[in-house]
């Protein structure tokens, strides 16, 4: 399963003191396609992020199940303690198996 | 040779790996688009709760009383917790009266938020009620629920 790429904004800071509490925010762009079968609609196959895992040094540290109740090009605001240096390891699991990963580095002082 | 899962980590238990297996078991493939019968808002909130009862205390849901658009509705949760490792918020649940699936979504969270704070943006077919369940570490549950009225439903125009 090859970690394809997503459009998606994440936004957190470069560094943190040790202990402190970051607030991250992610913006993914998706259409998260839920399948609507009403008159005059084409039927279009579901297709929607259902999780998102985050991690820290293989620690995860938030997760987020995700339904076709989801705004398309889903925003997730979450926090972490800042307790270590190192890469956040941000997937996105869709319908179908493709995995999306972006990482990106905090540096804790 | 398979790795021993409490090896890694990791704040998925054993009991939530269960939990959401059974909830994946309730949520249509991807290839069956629509599922004839989806959970309904009673069962979900159920089976979340267990025969726990909840309290009304201790969790603040953040979201319009009136949306124009149901297509993306702001909602923000936070919950009163030490987030300590022996209490703490396990899981928030956001869950939709009327929507087609109710259960719209699930936050694993542990000591390591810091805060039991998050937000997302959500679909809402028409005004109904969203309820917030937060189960703790310790088996309580809050619960917080807030009538939304919307004006243009996520279902109407197909967006």
């Amino acid at each position: 399963m090859a970690n394809a790429t997503l459009p998606a904004r994440i936004t957190m800071p470069p560094e943190a003191r040790r202990g402190e509490i970051v607030e991250i925010r992610v913006l993914a762009r998706h259409p998260m396609e839920r399948a609507i079968d009403a008159p005059g609609l084409r039927p279009v196959p579901r297709k929607i992020i259902h999780t998102l895992r985050v991690t820290q040094e293989g620690t995860e540290i938030f997760r987020m199940d995700l339904s076709t109740g989801i705004a398309a090009n889903p925003y997730v605001a979450f926090t972490s303690r800042a307790i270590e240096t190192g890469e956040f390891v941000f997937q996105w699991i869709e319908d179908g198996g493709v995995t999306y990963e972006r990482r990106q580095v905090l540096t804790v002082t | 040779m398979t790795a021993h899962p409490s090896s890694r980590p990791v704040l998925l238990t054993r009991r939530h790996a269960l939990a959401a297996t059974a909830a994946t078991a309730l949520l249509p493939p991807a290839a069956a688009a629509q599922s004839s019968s989806p959970e309904s808002f009673a069962a979900a909130q159920q089976a979340i709760l267990a025969g726990r009862v909840p309290v009304s205390t201790g969790l603040s849901l953040d979201m319009p009383t009136l949306s124009e658009n149901g297509n993306s509705v702001d909602l923000a949760i936070k919950v009163d917790s030490p987030m300590s490792a022996d209490d703490h918020v396990a899981r928030i649940h956001i869950l939709a009266e009327k929507n087609p699936f109710p259960r719209v979504a699930t936050f694993h969270i542990g000591p390591r938020a810091g805060r039991a704070d998050v937000a997302t943006r959500i679909r809402l077919s028409e005004t109904q009620t969203i309820v917030v369940l937060a189960e703790t570490s310790r088996g309580l549950v809050h619960r917080d629920s807030r009538e939304v009225i919307v004006i243009l439903g996520a279902c109407v125009d197909g967006g």
